[in-house]
């Protein structure tokens, strides 16, 4: 089998630390924009945090929003040229803590982008502080005798909120290897055909390793969403 | 068209329509809640959007990617929403994107209240978000005025590729007066090339991000653009300057009676003036230039420090002096303006 890269990605120096999850999820989402004929229709909306960096790694026209905001200017991309599927690109530091808010009321509107949120369980750009998905325990910037859960609560799970709203898509998939990517890559396809079909909002989460900010290799990293995150994680569909 | 009667509000959002804004994403807030009241049902019936988003600070993203898609977008909002607003201004400038903001001022710091205000003058014209940067800003003092900026504002955000805020205030945003909408105009999403609307293949993708990261000379850019704006954008009023010993600068509502203060100024044999700054940034300097001649200048604003008393003593640079009438309680009333002109004529030295 000859493995073929994505037209989309731009192969330009990307920026992202060795073994990041990213260049994986741009890979998806290249390949199921590619698959799907919609390379020159899709806009993107990226976070000003680490997932900033793709306005350069894919060739899709790309707005960098304020930390948190890619959702509403990807809603008003969206409702200014409804023809062109829009999907927002957050990390889960923009998705559950600056921009929980956002996320709330576009899930409550249930208004027609996809969103992906890169789940890493801390923020990134800014040195691995403590985020809401931080893991009980985790030793991060912010929490350096690790995070204690009675004080900042356990770690955020997006479905439990969501579980009340008709939005249209919601899943949880893995970057930790290559089945949970091939199950990722599903979902990703799964929300754009329903943002095609103009259902509404369309959630995928990726579980996605930070090796530089969790001081780990980016083997041992993977290792660490399968054996702990995904206690806290649940894989799977949702919503559908 | 002929002339209807309108709030000052509806006339602006229909006003707005007229321009081609196809976009609003607004909050409630008193006293600008008309317009998106209006927009609530009129948006619908020209085909536009329109969103109550949940918060200034979604609204105006919305805005920011209804820009960046290509739509004439508007947002509006007062004295503490306008606040939440500016983290949105700041990305909106650094993008070199165009929109329209307006502030329909009330009186206050904090929560304030619900009256007229000009307070938030120093917030409007030194960039009040965090950053280097200015904005255009255009002051109505009617409601023909109120629907006659937003096209001017519309072309200038399009022309300079920049946010434009209209400072208007309780009272123009209130009051009713005859006003005549202009010619509904089409606006096209795609008029312009750097809009966000998917890429070809083989094309380069287009990019909204902050035009520092990417501009070879940003430095002499921004520089630049706003050098040109101020040459070329300064608007302003002047009446019965020429000969007047004490002018009084105002715009919006306090502009309203300093108009009548001229003319009973003048009944009583008092050469007093108005320079009506139309353009709050650039600040007409132009108009302070042929009016050094006076004795006094007298800055009659809705607030308590006096803050467009600053731009008149820059652009005076200190020649004659500047004193600031204000009042956050209630406008200023023509009568008690004069009695104060007298007793400063009076005296030797101001």
């Amino acid at each position: 089998m000859q493995l073929v890269a994505p037209e989309t990605v731009t192969f330009t120096k990307s920026g992202f630390c060795p073994g990041c999850g990213h260049g994986l999820a741009v890979r998806l989402i290249a390949e199921t924009v590619e698959k799907m004929a919609l390379n020159e229709k899709l806009i993107t909306v990226v976070d000003v945090a680490c997932g900033s960096l793709n306005i350069n790694s894919w060739k899709f026209d790309t707005i960098m929003a304020a930390h948190g905001r890619p959702i509403p200017t990807a809603v008003g991309v969206k409702k200014v040229r409804p023809q062109n599927p829009v999907l927002a690109y957050i990390g889960d530091g923009a998705a559950y803590a600056i921009g929980m808010a956002e996320m709330m009321h576009v899930g409550i509107r249930n208004d027609n982008i996809i969103t992906i949120v890169i789940n890493n369980s801390l923020f990134g750009m800014t040195g691995g502080q403590c985020a809401p998905t931080s893991l009980p325990g985790q030793v991060t910037t912010s929490t350096p005798h690790g995070k204690n859960a009675e004080k900042w609560g356990m770690p955020f799970q997006i479905e439990k909120a969501f579980s009340g709203l008709e939005i249209a898509y919601l899943a949880r998939g893995s970057l930790a290897d290559a089945k949970g990517m091939n199950i990722s890559k599903k979902y990703i396809e799964k929300a754009f055909e329903k943002h095609m079909n103009g259902e509404g909002f369309c959630l995928v989460e990726l579980l996605s390793p930070c090796p530089t900010n969790l001081n780990m290799s980016p083997v041992k990293c993977a290792q660490r969403i399968n054996e702990e995150m995904l206690r806290y994680f649940p894989l799977g569909e949702f919503k559908m | 068209m002929s002339k209807v009667l309108l709030k000052g509000n509806e006339a602006l959002a229909e006003a707005a329509l007229a321009a081609g804004c196809r976009f609003y994403s607004g909050y409630p807030i008193t006293p600008q809640t008309e317009i998106l009241e209006y927009l609530s049902w009129r948006m619908e019936e020209v085909g536009g959007v329109f969103i109550q988003a949940e918060s200034e600070l979604s609204g105006i993203n919305m805005v920011l990617g209804a820009a960046a898609a290509g739509a004439r977008a508007l947002t509006s909002s007062s004295g503490p929403g306008f606040s939440l607003k500016q983290e949105g201004i700041s990305y909106l400038v650094a993008a070199d994107l165009p929109a329209v903001i307006v502030d329909v001022m009330r009186i206050g710091t904090g929560l304030g209240d619900i009256s007229q205000g000009q307070g938030d003058y120093w917030q409007l014209t030194r960039g009040g978000g965090h950053g280097d940067y200015r904005t255009i800003v255009l002051a109505p003092a009617s409601v023909q005025e109120n629907a006659d900026f937003m096209s001017e504002a519309f072309e200038l955000a399009e022309k300079y590729r920049h946010p434009v805020l209209i400072a208007s205030d309780a009272a123009i945003g209130q009051m009713i007066e005859a006003v005549e909408i202009a010619e509904f105009q089409e606006h096209n999403i795609d008029k312009f090339g750097w809009t966000v609307k998917g890429c070809k293949k083989g094309d380069e993708h287009r990019k909204i991000q902050n035009v520092y990261y990417t501009h070879p000379d940003y430095e002499a850019f921004l520089r630049g653009k706003y050098k040109e704006i101020e040459e070329k954008e300064q608007r302003y009023e002047m009446i019965q300057v020429e000969d007047a010993e004490v002018v009084l600068v105002a715009y919006g509502i306090s502009s309203r009676v300093c108009m009548e203060t001229v003319e009973m100024a003048r009944e009583k044999g008092l050469k007093v003036g108005l320079i009506r700054p139309i353009t709050l940034w650039p600040f007409p300097t132009k108009a302070f230039q042929k009016a050094l001649h006076a004795r006094l200048f007298l800055s009659v604003e809705i607030n308590i420090l006096g803050q467009m008393a600053d731009d008149i003593r820059l652009a005076v640079k200190g020649k004659v002096p500047v004193v600031h009438y204000g009042s956050i309680f209630e406008i200023p009333e023509p009568e008690d303006m004069i009695k104060k002109i007298e007793e400063w004529l009076n005296k030797e030295e101001v």
